[in-house]
């Protein structure tokens, strides 16, 4: 047996698409997480980095916290939270979050800093307002580069939803832990790929969205 | 009363102990991540079109969760040490070849005719002007993969206690020990920003020509 048998069998059981530890389930859940703290995260990194990256300053103190978030390990974080805190959202959103934030942060700030002074000048001399400049100018330049955080954000989340579960929390990691436990090596092999389904996924909508939304002329010269 | 710095016997090791294991398996993968980007990124920096293929597959790779990753790995390489390292030494390349191959084509131009005419060999070319010139961009590199492979090496402790300061998670909620989870996670984080200063103080040493900043970072 390989890794491949034990992955078919998993999809093959028809017992595994029903219920509460069913594959849709878990897949609703994990997905309804991972949504949830990349809203949370990126609704306090974007305004931060785009202010901060249109009147280019705190750069520094960004990046402090941008290392700090980092140096946080989200796995020790997430069990200590759930010791203190007992089983919630929370043990699982702050973890979620911190993990999330750096990334969308320092990418939207160097992504709206680095754009090219003279669009934004000539900008300024037909008269744009600052909020103008910011979202019609600077941000469609920084765009791609903006989704390229927020697709990093995403893809830890997803991976690192996974070991929420070892919090008794639902999503796709209840397979590989409850697998790794019951020593049901078919369930674990199961589970890891659908989370990896999921992770590329993310992927690939990510890449969708940056084809939909940067604007032609960005992508041709980006 | 046990104390703060007290583990479990389960834990088979001192503190110090757990904290030396943490940075074997987080700082080893980094560098062999390291070892093998310095040839692909010099690969892509060549040969431009190698570049969107590696960058695809490097983004793809880091995308396969850790845990995944992981438990896969454990039907070759066991419940061990070398579990957690692959998976980390293979996200440390996302990071690290960007890094380098923007480092590399940051060099200008006029730099490399200088240095051509001065009858610099390519292998020379590369060590002696290419690679100083890079430094900085490949430490900003290496300061995010390191961190973040010193913050996953706690995972490890879901394949069989292989998580280094990581196991100390799993004895605080057997042992209903909250002393030891704070332990851990403050312990990890110390690590991660003193590697990371570690780095900065690096930089410092290899580009003596940089100008000084007031802040480092």
């Amino acid at each position: 047996m390989n890794v491949l048998d034990f992955a078919h069998s998993f999809f093959a059981d028809s017992a595994r698409w029903h219920g509460y530890d069913g594959i849709p389930t878990r897949l609703l859940e994990h997905v309804g997480y991972s949504l949830e703290a990349l809203a949370i995260a990126a609704l306090i990194a974007l305004p931060v980095g785009l202010i901060a990256g249109h009147l280019r300053r705190g750069g520094n103190a960004l990046s402090m916290v941008a290392t700090a978030g980092r140096a946080l390990p989200s796995f020790g974080l997430l069990v200590l939270l759930f010791i203190w805190f007992g089983f919630g959202t929370l043990p699982v959103m702050v973890p979620l979050v911190v993990l999330a934030v750096p990334p969308i942060l320092v990418t939207t700030y160097e992504a709206i800093q680095t754009v090219d002074p003279s669009p934004v000048d000539a900008a300024r001399g037909m008269g744009m307002t600052e909020p103008r400049i910011l979202f019609q100018v600077e941000l469609p330049v920084a765009l791609p580069v903006i989704l390229g955080g927020l697709r990093t954000a995403a893809v830890q989340i997803v991976s690192t939803a996974t070991i929420a579960a070892y919090v008794s929390f639902g999503g796709l990691g209840r397979y590989i832990i409850d697998g790794l436990y019951q020593k049901d090596y078919e369930k674990v092999v199961g589970g890891a790929t659908l989370v990896a389904g999921l992770a590329l996924v993310t992927l690939l909508v990510f890449w969708a969205l940056s084809k939909l939304t940067v604007s032609p002329g960005v992508r041709r010269s980006g | 009363m046990n104390g703060f710095f007290d583990l479990p016997s389960d834990l088979q090791h001192s503190y110090l102990g757990l904290i030396g294991l943490h940075l074997r398996e987080a700082l080893l993968p980094v560098l062999a991540g390291l070892l093998l980007s310095l040839p692909v990124a010099q690969l892509c920096a060549r040969f431009r079109w190698l570049y969107p293929p590696v960058l695809g597959v490097t983004t793809v790779l880091y995308a396969i969760p850790s845990l995944a990753f992981f438990v896969i790995l454990i039907d070759y390489t066991g419940q061990s040490e070398m579990t957690v390292m692959i998976p980390l030494a293979v996200y440390s390349l996302v990071v690290l070849v960007p890094a380098i191959v923007d480092g590399v084509r940051s060099v200008p131009p006029e730099t490399l005719a200088a240095a051509e005419a001065m009858g610099l060999g390519a292998v020379r070319r590369y060590l002696q002007v290419q690679l100083p010139i890079a430094v900085p961009a490949i430490i900003a590199g290496l300061r995010v993969a390191t961190v973040s492979s010193i913050s996953l090496v706690s995972v490890g402790m879901l394949i069989g206690n292989q998580g280094a300061l990581g196991n100390m998670l799993n004895d605080a909620n057997l042992y209903h020990r909250p002393e030891l989870a704070v332990n851990s996670v403050v312990t990890t984080a110390l690590l991660a920003i003193l590697v990371d200063a570690a780095l900065v103080l690096t930089r410092n040493l290899l580009t003596p020509w940089m100008p000084k900043k007031g802040a480092a970072r």
